[in-house]
């Protein structure tokens, strides 16, 4: 880009977004018009315009980074389906969206795939999920359910097998009372009609390239397996989806040639639990659980975005109180403290997969049951805190710690909370990092495994809309905490971790530099907290609302979280008094779009390094297939 | 188990060689090995594998109890541990792993998901329940479930392999002297099939060709009634029958042991609810040949 060779241009990427919005409008004026339905932000692009718009916004405007592309379905509010871009500029600032619109039928939207590479997984989710026709797309295919899967899961008229009715709670439980197993109102568990015409003896070839085939892959299988000529020299590995490396039910098909990896091909939904159709049935209380059980290691952090994302919606109303300054110090030290457990186990299951087994991840799962039990002791659980409330949380910290287990070894039984948390926080973690980095950072093996492999530059990690610690190690300065700061953020004294290298190596030094950042986090906190004792931690002194009704529009609520970007959007479809559900429920998973990079950073490298670089981008499956 | 609790305290061993040689019965000292050394597959689904991985951790540590050691490979592993959500995508591979793991085999349900879908019960991926294909043997509730939950249902798991015995062969499949079958690994069509539905489905698909009117769910209660009358009918005669192999229960089991008298009762009945099963499914072979 010669942004610096046009003067005039050079002034367009730093305007504010409605400059940028009027500017886009001014350019096109037959092909932009501003989002004008209330609570809706951005601009409506017109759909046969879109990649050249895009490349304006990106090139021109300077918005480099594509956050987040989903569709909504808007049946009986339209009847279109529409899809929406939050895109940013890695320099920091606010979103720009534009959205671009299609009938239900034949829905076909230009693929951008040839501006933001970013949008390959998300555009091929669009397709699975809501059956958005992409052309220009290089591999359109399913991503999440498997090719043949009957309709499109997330269109508003597609009905699950037990389908009851569109929104919770259902009539027959409350206030009907009536509980029944839905396998007794649907026999079968299913709700397809198998067409006359099924093929039940292709259905069943469980040959090698009928496997292949039925992932979608862009492998020539056939050809590569064809072992009547000689010249074939190369191979298809299969890894996964059980794989100890691949961190849970994942796959990825290699190509090699002899032992070095030409081409890699991530396939996932094998975890895929329908996250967001459920999310649209629940009321908006219902999904805090269910957010836990995304990414299940830093579950605080999944409820920090989500309510940052439903308290948007909620502030758009009449009747609106922001959290109270403790509740938002409480927040922080939960997450951040989520952000210590994510990186130690990372780290520990990252050397785990370049070959140090088990024993360096043992040191870290003993801190970590340190935290998960303070966690234990406020929250009532270990992993799936459910914590984090709209407007509030769950409940404030107690007096003295008491865990639930009844364990003889446990560290937190009958503890004064504070001093607990001092020592913990002064004590206890620093020195596991200290350790941690004593016996790994200038260790010959760890340098000699991960320096210079996996390697992803700058631009690609941009254009790949990497995230969290695979962006931070590419040499990005994009964290969110400072790129577009929320709860307390800004006023907290810390840096962005940040490496040049983009290799393995680079990652991991990323992450060593996170933990030390949240430890330096929370021993800011903690005055925060002692200034604060005794204040309540919901606005007006009682809990919010347990069912909020929510005023009609969009939100997206973002957080840093421990692996990256986390996004929730959230569309709200209003009505008498605001609604209790939502219309589209969306999240944006790191896992998910670090993944898209995966072929390239492994292009190269030997199969023992693949699974090396897989750690090192630190996935989580509930996560990925949502 | 120290050597007093595997010896049989109604065969007597003279004082002089007590704590030197134990006599038992061939159940017992099998069952003692089998569940001193059961070896967990290395596999997990979701969230509920972390809390797996914490239990396999120091501060747990299921090797205390005989879990030694996870293998990555079902050819070398006891125990399956289903743990965290089930889906359709997934469910293929399971079977086809616990197909390759070696008998005696066994299964555990870890958390609300594997045992019966979970909060995720009502997504159109998800499998409402790992039994639903596979038998599984212990179901440990919670969500995740804490590993102490998971230590006690593992230990559930090592008390219920004590009660087995290798003179009853529908109590325990892979004593019996045919191989087993190998559990039908479920097909991804336009949804999930089961392939022991397959010859409905196809007989489906063949009536809307004819554009005959279906025979889906709404006429299954009339064939369940069919299958539940004859059932019981088999159930009855069965009853009536003399037991078979009356003797090879004597084999094992030590007579006069009062304790003993209630575990061969339950025993009997067991083996008895068994055959009925067997009788049912060749009944249901038959009537479905009838109606072909």
């Amino acid at each position: 880009m010669d942004l610096a060779a046009v003067a005039p241009e050079k002034k367009l990427d730093s305007t504010s977004i409605d400059e940028a919005i009027a500017h886009l409008q001014s350019e096109y004026p037959d092909a932009v018009s501003p989002d004008d339905r209330e609570g809706y932000c951005g601009v409506i692009v017109e759909r046969g315009r879109l990649v050249d718009i895009a490349r304006v916004i990106r090139d021109d405007l300077g918005f480099d980074y594509l956050s987040s592309a989903t569709a909504v379905d808007y049946l009986g509010a339209g009847d279109h389906l529409e899809m929406v871009y939050h895109t940013y500029r890695t320099s920091g600032g606010p979103a720009l969206v534009f959205k671009a619109q299609t009938d239900r039928d034949n829905a076909e939207i230009p693929s951008l795939v040839s501006v933001w590479r970013g949008a390959d997984f998300q555009e091929r989710e669009a397709w699975d999920l809501m059956g958005i026709h992409f052309p220009g797309h290089p591999n359109l295919k399913r991503i999440l359910m498997w090719e043949g899967f009957q309709g499109h899961p997330l269109r508003k008229d597609w009905r699950e097998a037990y389908y009851e009715e569109d929104q919770k709670p259902f009539d027959s439980r409350w206030p009907g009372g009536h509980v029944h197993r839905a396998e007794e109102k649907n026999v079968f568990g299913k709700n397809v009609t198998y067409p006359p015409d099924i093929d039940l003896g292709r259905l069943m070839d469980t040959s090698e390239a009928a496997v292949y085939q039925s992932l979608g892959l862009g492998v020539d299988v056939e050809r590569i397996m064809d072992k009547d000529g000689f010249e074939t020299n190369e191979l298809v590995v299969n890894m996964g989806p059980h794989h100890p490396s691949t961190h849970g039910v994942f796959r990825m098909v290699l190509t090699v040639d002899g032992e070095t990896v030409t081409s890699l091909e991530p396939v996932m939904g094998y975890l895929h639990r329908n996250h967001e159709k459920i999310g649209e049935r629940n009321t908006y209380l219902h999904n805090i659980p269910f957010t836990d059980r995304l990414d299940y290691i830093s579950s605080m952090g999944n409820n920090h975005g989500y309510v940052l994302a439903v308290e948007q919606l909620m502030s758009l109303g009449r009747k609106y109180n922001p959290p109270t300054y403790r509740c938002e110090a409480l927040r922080v030290m939960m997450v951040e403290l989520s952000r210590i457990v994510n990186h130690l186990w990372a780290i520990g299951f990252w050397l785990n997969d370049i070959g140090a087994f088990f024993t360096p991840v043992l040191y870290f799962v003993q801190e970590r049951e340190r935290i998960l039990d303070f966690f234990e002791a406020v929250a009532g659980s270990r992993m799936m805190c459910n914590y984090m409330r709209f407007g509030g949380l769950f409940g404030d910290l107690p007096d003295r710690l008491k865990s639930v287990s009844n364990l003889t070894n446990d560290r937190v039984r009958d503890y004064n909370t504070m001093q607990f948390l001092t020592e913990m926080i002064n004590e206890r973690i620093p020195r596991t990092i200290d350790e941690l980095e004593r016996l790994l950072t200038q260790n010959e093996i760890v340098i000699e495994r991960s320096v210079g492999v996996g390697v992803l530059t700058r631009e690609d990690a941009i254009n790949y809309s990497a995230a969290g610690p695979l962006l931070r190690g590419s040499g990005v300065a994009y964290d969110i905490r400072r790129a577009e700061p929320y709860s307390i953020y800004p006023e907290l004294d810390f840096d962005v971790a940040v490496e040049d290298e983009g290799d393995m190596y680079a990652r991991y030094r990323v992450r060593v530099s996170e933990l030390r950042e949240s430890v330096r986090i929370l021993k800011q906190i903690l005055p925060r907290l002692e200034a604060t004792a005794g204040e309540s931690i919901w606005a007006d002194g009682k809990p919010g609302a347990y069912a909020p009704r929510v005023p009609h529009g969009e939100a997206y609520g973002r957080v840093e979280n421990g692996k990256g970007e986390l996004g929730y959007y959230v569309v709200s479809a209003g009505g008498r008094g605001g609604s209790s559900n939502p219309w589209r429920y969306h999240v944006r998973a790191p896992s998910f779009i670090n993944l898209t990079p995966m072929g390239i950073m492994s292009r190269g490298h030997k199969v023992a390094d693949v699974v090396g670089i897989l750690g090192s981008i630190d996935i989580v499956l509930g996560e990925t297939d949502r | 188990m120290k050597l007093q609790e595997l010896n049989q305290s109604e065969y007597p061993v003279p004082a002089e060689l007590e704590n030197n040689i134990a006599i038992t019965s061939l159940s017992q000292l099998y069952n003692w090995g089998r569940r001193n050394s059961m070896w967990p597959m290395l596999f997990g689904l979701a969230c509920c594998a972390i809390e797996m991985i914490a239990t396999a951790a120091s501060r747990f540590d299921f090797s205390r109890f005989g879990f030694e050691v996870m293998r990555a490979t079902p050819r070398q592993a006891d125990l399956m541990i289903v743990s965290g959500t089930v889906t359709k995508k997934m469910v293929v591979p399971i079977v086809r792993l616990y197909n390759q793991m070696p008998e005696p085999k066994y299964v555990l349900a870890m958390g609300a998901c594997a045992s019966g879908g979970g909060p995720f019960k009502e997504g159109y991926n998800v499998v409402s329940g790992m039994d639903k294909y596979l038998p599984v043997d212990v179901y440990v509730p919670g969500c995740p479930p804490t590993p102490q939950a998971l230590l006690y249902g593992m230990i559930a798991l090592q008390r219920k392999i004590d009660g087995q015995s290798i003179a009853n062969g529908d109590d325990v499949p892979w004593y019996g002297v045919s191989s087993a079958e190998p559990t039908p690994v479920p097909v991804l069509g336009p949804d999930i099939i089961d392939p022991r539905q397959m010859d409905m489905i196809r007989r489906q698909a063949e009536a809307a060709a004819a554009e005959l009117p279906s025979i889906g769910a709404r006429d299954l209660p009339a064939a369940t009634a069919l299958v539940a009358a004859s059932a019981t009918a088999d159930a009855t005669a069965v009853a009536d029958a003399p037991p078979v192999d009356g003797d090879a229960l004597n084999f094992v089991l030590p007579t006069g042991a009062a304790p003993w008298a209630e575990a061969e009762d339950i025993r009997e009945k067991r083996r008895l609810r068994a055959l009925a099963r067997k009788a049912l499914r060749a009944t249901r072979r038959a009537v479905a040949a009838e109606e072909e």
